[in-house]
C-alpha cells in the first residue's frame, strides 16, 4: 500500500518541528482526558436542551438512549450507573488547562515561525474547487500519497488542520466557558450570543463530537499512509522516504 | 536527533531558571491575594488552582447574572437534598418558628438570629439561575437577606478570610471566599418566587451562591462562621465537597 515512490531520498527529511511534536502530542494526551470524562459527564444527565435553562421539568431537544448516573433523570433503563463527576469533572477542567496553554504555546509559534502560513494555508495554487476534487478523487481511488506529501500536508490536510485549529477548538473552549456560572458573570455576552447556557453545552457536546471524527479520520488516514513511518516523523521528526511503511 | 550544543545547554538553563523564578513569584502572589483554593493538593491540585486564581482575578466584583422576570422557569426542579434529621421535623411542625441562624468565628458580635430577626435586615430580591454541576438549570427570584447585611451587624474582623456555612443535617458544609460573602447576589434566602421559600429548596433557609454551580447553594443553613484558617474545619479542604470527590470551587 504504501508508496515507495521517493527512492532518490536515502537521506533523512526534516519533517516535524520540535514544538509541533511536543504540542501534537500533549494535545492528544489532554484530548483524550477530556473526551472520557466529558463522556462521564454526560452521563449523569443525559437530556440536552436548547436556551438558557433545561431540566426534567422540562422539554428536551433530544435524549440520548443511555441510562444515567443519577436516579432523579428518567431514562428507559431501571438501573443507575455508578457516579463519577466528582473526579471526572476535577480532570476535565485540568485537561482543558493542559489544551488550552498548548494551544496558546502552538498559537504563538504557528504565527512567529510561519508554520501557519508555509504548513496550513492552503498553497495559492490549490485555491480552487478543482484543486479539492482533485485530491478528493485520489482518496477515493485510493491512490498513494503523491511525493510532495512526504514534506508537506496536502490541500485536504490543510483545510482539515485548519478548521480544528481554529473553529473546532476555539468553539469547544468557548461554548464550555459558556456553562461556567462564574465565567458567564463576567463575560455575560457569552453565553447570550450562543442562545443560552444550555444551547452552549448542547453545542460543546456537537463539537466534541466532530472533534472525535476528525480523530477518527486523521488515524485512520495516517494507518493508511503508512502508520509506523508517520509516527515516527511525528516522534522524532525525521521521515525516511525510501522506507517502507508497514 | 541533534546533538546537545552548548548554546542549547546555556539557552536550556537560562529557560530552565526563568521558569522556576516565575513561578516562585506566582506562587507568593497567588498566596498574598488569596489565590489557592483549599483543595489545592494532590493531582488536580494545578487545574483547581489556575481556574480559581483566574476567576478570582476576572470577578471579584462582577455581579452573577440576573434575568428578566419572563424568563422565571415554571417548574423548577427540586432537586433531592440530603435528608434532614428529627431536629427539622420539629422545626418545620413549629413553622420554623424556633429556627436560629448562629453567626459566630471572626466576629466582633457573635449572634444568633431568627428568620424574623433577619428581615429586619435589608431584604433583597434576584432573579438568577440555579446551574447543577449534573447539567441542568432553571431560573427562579429568590427573596433574602444578603450575607453581607449579616457580615455587617456581627463587625468582620480583618484578618477573616472566609466565611463557612453548615447545614441543619450536620453532614452539608461549605465555604466561600471573602470576595463571595460580601457579593451582594450572596443571599440568605428565605424566599422563592414571591411565596416562602419551600422544603424541597431548601427552605426556611438556604445560602445561595449564584456565581457558583447549584452544590455551592447549601440548604437549610441554620450555621455561620467567619475565620481565618479554613484548614481547621473538617478534613481541612474547605467544604465537604471535597470529600464526596467534588471540587471546593465550583464556579466551572
Amino acid at each position: 500500500m504504501p508508496a515507495a515512490s521517493s527512492v532518490q531520498e536515502k537521506a533523512k527529511t526534516a519533517r516535524h518541528a520540535g514544538v509541533v511534536r511536543a504540542t501534537h502530542w500533549l494535545t492528544f494526551v489532554a484530548f483524550m482526558a477530556l473526551l472520557v470524562t466529558g463522556g462521564e459527564i454526560v452521563i449523569s444527565h443525559p437530556r440536552f436542551y436548547w436556551g438558557e435553562v433545561g431540566n426534567v421539568n422540562m422539554k428536551p431537544l433530544f435524549v440520548l438512549p443511555i441510562p444515567a448516573s443519577r436516579d432523579t433523570v428518567p431514562t428507559a433503563y431501571h438501573y443507575v450507573m455508578p457516579d463519577q463527576n466528582g473526579w471526572s469533572r476535577y480532570l476535565h477542567f485540568e485537561a482543558a488547562w493542559v489544551a488550552v496553554l498548548t494551544g496558546l504555546v502552538y498559537g504563538i509559534y504557528g504565527l512567529v515561525s510561519g508554520h501557519f502560513r508555509k504548513n496550513m494555508i492552503p498553497e495559492r495554487r490549490d485555491w480552487s474547487f478543482g484543486a479539492y476534487w482533485a485530491r478528493i478523487t485520489r482518496y477515493l481511488r485510493r491512490a498513494p500519497p503523491d511525493r510532495a506529501e512526504e514534506t508537506s500536508y496536502n490541500v485536504l490536510q490543510r483545510s482539515a488542520y485548519l478548521v480544528v485549529i481554529f473553529v473546532l477548538f476555539p468553539l469547544i473552549i468557548w461554548t464550555g466557558l459558556a456553562m461556567s456560572p462564574a465565567f458567564t458573570a463576567s463575560f455575560p455576552w457569552t453565553a447570550a450570543l450562543l442562545g443560552g447556557r444550555q444551547s452552549a453545552r448542547t453545542i460543546h457536546f456537537f463539537v466534541s463530537w466532530l472533534l472525535l471524527f476528525f480523530l477518527i479520520v486523521h488515524v485512520i488516514m495516517v494507518a493508511r499512509s503508512g502508520f509506523r513511518r508517520r509516527m515516527r516523523s511525528m516522534i522524532t521528526g525525521y521521515s525516511r522516504g525510501s522506507e517502507e511503511g508497514q | 536527533m541533534s546533538p546537545i550544543t552548548r548554546r542549547r545547554l546555556i539557552r536550556g538553563g537560562v529557560a530552565a531558571v526563568a521558569a522556576a523564578g516565575g513561578v516562585a513569584i506566582a506562587d507568593r502572589m497567588a498566596k498574598r491575594y488569596g489565590l489557592i483554593p483549599p483543595d489545592s493538593g494532590g493531582i488536580y491540585g494545578p487545574g483547581e488552582t489556575l481556574t480559581y486564581a483566574c476567576q478570582r482575578l476576572l470577578n471579584v466584583r462582577t455581579p452573577a447574572r440576573e434575568f428578566p422576570r419572563s424568563m422565571i422557569s415554571e417548574k423548577p426542579f427540586a432537586n433531592e437534598a440530603y435528608p434532614p434529621g428529627d431536629e427539622f421535623k420539629k422545626l418545620l411542625a413549629g413553622g420554623f418558628k424556633d429556627w436560629r441562624l448562629v453567626v459566630d468565628g471572626t466576629v466582633a458580635h457573635p449572634m444568633s438570629l431568627s428568620l424574623a430577626d433577619l428581615k429586619t435586615l435589608p431584604v433583597r430580591s434576584q432573579i438568577t439561575e440555579v446551574a447543577c454541576e449534573e447539567g441542568w438549570s432553571y431560573i427562579a427570584e429568590w427573596i433574602g437577606t444578603p450575607l453581607g447585611a449579616v457580615l455587617r451587624e456581627a463587625g468582620v474582623l480583618p484578618q477573616s478570610r472566609y466565611v463557612a456555612y453548615f447545614s441543619v443535617d450536620k453532614v452539608i458544609w461549605d465555604s466561600m471566599d471573602m470576595a463571595d460573602a460580601w457579593d451582594a447576589h450572596t443571599l440568605l434566602t428565605m424566599g422563592m418566587n414571591d411565596g416562602d421559600l419551600p422544603v424541597g429548596h431548601g427552605g426556611p433557609l438556604r445560602l445561595r451562591l449564584p456565581r457558583q454551580l447549584g452544590y455551592k447553594s447549601v440548604k437549610y443553613v441554620n450555621r455561620i462562621t467567619v475565620t481565618d484558617n479554613i484548614k481547621k474545619f473538617g478534613k481541612g479542604k474547605g467544604s465537604v465537597s471535597p470529600d464526596f470527590g467534588y471540587a471546593w470551587y465550583a464556579g466551572m
